[in-house]
């Protein structure tokens, strides 16, 4: 619901008021209303975050673009969503599909799905079935949609985590109040039932840092998700390249600390006939792999599919054109939000408690 | 398509984000929070133990205060019982000896009243035996006053000699 943006909500609204009350509409705006290219247009990252208002012209906040691209290359996403609009037809499907293209400092980009390209000598974008073919990607580092949600959710973090030490620092070791009463309790189940739990011979210390760290990371994250307004809203934990990366940093965390007994199981699993072995080493050393592929696509499935379920029941009332669906679907998406909130914890619980798991596994000390 | 694909610019904000994230969460928060929980349940643990140490030592303490108190009413039931022991036994002793004594002086008694008693008998005896004398003086020397009774009586006495 998060990404539910306003613009289309108020757009729609209006376009069911003249339906409605039986006006003829000759408003451009009114074109057919596409549920999944715009549920898909609000779950990906983006160079723009819109507040309220129409698609073109409406209120957004164009987020800076950075470009590594014969030197660095700064300047905001207005210069691409005020630049000309471009047109290219689609070398196979004969479409005529409508891009961005930049002017001022943007000048020999174009924005196409939410990517920047180069454009080609002729000026133009060459797509192919969708996809841009031919013409190069400059470095891109923006700050994107995901990035600002990034830095928000983090300093959100980091801020409630500072007050909660600061209370200890003020009043040492007493029973907490305010926000460290709140916060302890999570992050001793973090330490007690997550890494304790997992990790045994008393090693887990050294990972209840990155433990705690990645549980509040990804619950405050799918939380910031579910507000349906700025700056919540994106969907960051549901994004493929957030999830990939934290579940990099459970493998490589694995892999530094395995031990002599991780790698004789992976090799040589006791108890398993030699005959076997060529059979059993690549199925674990694949497994190695697999597992942290798992934790990547779970969490970004998990949370993506809440905001696809979201979206998907709010549109009902576009697809109808009428208001009255809305007391089918409000009380839907309220249910299914209300069930993210507990599908937020759970895949922060999840992954950290994984992550826990596969480290526990790469620490475990022989016991025969 | 691209809802699948890593997109490297986000790649990097979220690595750089994420890494400065968990060394300053570490740093300032986890360490000083679980630094503080730390050292609170070592404090808990601490005081637990000791309120578990002192029951233990109340309880020796009590264990030691009721043998002591028990010695000491089995010393006052001896001491009780001895007193009365030798209470009785001074008392038997002096029975004894008052017995002994009345005993001795009763026997002293009926000694001195038997020599006392003999010595009489003697003086008596001795009395009786000089009053008799005296009186057979007497009676001689009237019986004697004459010849012929002084005869008679050297008859008399021979005759009986001769019997013999």
């Amino acid at each position: 619901m998060s990404s539910f943006s306003l613009h289309r909500f108020l757009l729609i609204t209006c376009v069911c008021f003249f339906f409605t009350n039986a006006f003829s509409s000759t408003n451009k705006e009114e074109k057919e209303f596409n549920v999944g290219e715009m549920i898909m247009h609000h779950v990906k990252d983006a160079h723009e975050w819109h507040l309220w208002g129409p698609e073109h012209g409406g209120t957004s906040i164009y987020l800076p673009v950075i470009l590594y691209d014969n030197g660095l290359k700064m300047f905001s996403s207005c210069h691409f969503y005020h630049g000309s609009e471009g047109t290219s037809i689609d070398h196979k499907t004969h479409k005529t599909l409508h891009y961005y293209k930049g002017s001022g400092p943007a000048e020999g980009y174009a924005l196409f799905h939410e990517k920047i390209y180069k454009l080609d000598s002729k000026n133009q974008l060459q797509i192919e079935d969708g996809h841009v073919h031919g013409n190069t990607k400059p470095f891109d580092v923006s700050i994107t949609k995901n990035v600002i949600s990034l830095f928000v959710g983090s300093l959100l973090l980091f801020l409630i985590m500072f007050s909660a030490a600061r209370f200890y620092k003020k009043n040492g070791a007493v029973a907490p109040k305010g926000i460290a009463k709140f916060m302890e309790p999570l992050i001793l189940f973090v330490r007690d039932d997550i890494a304790k739990e997992n990790i045994k011979h008393n090693k887990h210390h050294r990972y209840v840092p990155y433990l705690t760290t990645i549980f509040f990371f990804i619950w405050i994250n799918n939380l910031l998700g579910l507000i349906p307004i700025f700056p919540g809203g994106a969907n960051l934990t549901g994004n493929i390249t957030v999830t990939m990366f934290l579940a990099l940093c459970t493998l490589f965390l694995t892999l530094i600390s395995s031990n002599k007994n991780y790698w004789m199981h992976i090799f040589a699993t006791p108890g398993v006939p030699i005959a076997l072995l060529p059979i059993m080493i690549p199925i674990e050393i694949v497994g190695i792999f697999t597992k942290p592929f798992a934790l990547m696509i779970r969490l970004f499935a998990n949370i993506t599919a809440g905001h696809i379920i979201i979206l998907a029941l709010i549109s009902i009332i576009f697809i109808n054109k009428n208001v009255a669906w809305g007391a089918l679907s409000v009380p839907m998406a309220l249910f299914i939000s209300v069930l993210e909130l507990l599908v937020a914890a759970l895949q922060a619980y999840l992954f950290a408690m994984l992550s826990a798991l596969f480290i526990g596994a790469a620490v475990e000390e022989a016991h025969h | 398509m691209d809802l699948v694909l890593p997109d490297f610019g986000l790649l990097f904000w979220t690595g750089l984000v994420f890494c400065s994230l968990l060394f300053l969460l570490a740093k300032f928060a986890w360490k000083p929070i679980l630094g503080a929980v730390n050292a609170r349940e070592e404090k808990i643990a601490e005081a637990l133990d000791l309120a578990e140490k002192t029951k233990a030592e109340m309880k020796t303490l009590k264990a030691e205060n009721e043998a002591l108190l028990k010695e000491a009413r089995a010393e006052r039931d001896k001491m009780l019982k001895d007193a009365k022991k030798q209470a009785d036994s001074f008392i038997d002793d002096s029975k004894g000896k008052a017995k002994e004594e009345a005993q001795k002086i009763i026997t002293d008694a009926r000694d001195s009243i038997q020599n006392e008693k003999n010595a009489a008998i003697t003086e008596l005896k001795s009395h009786v035996g000089a009053l008799s004398i005296e009186i057979a003086e007497k009676i001689i020397q009237n019986e004697l006053s004459k010849d012929e009774k002084q005869k008679a009586l050297v008859d008399k006495i021979l005759d009986k000699t001769n019997m013999n």
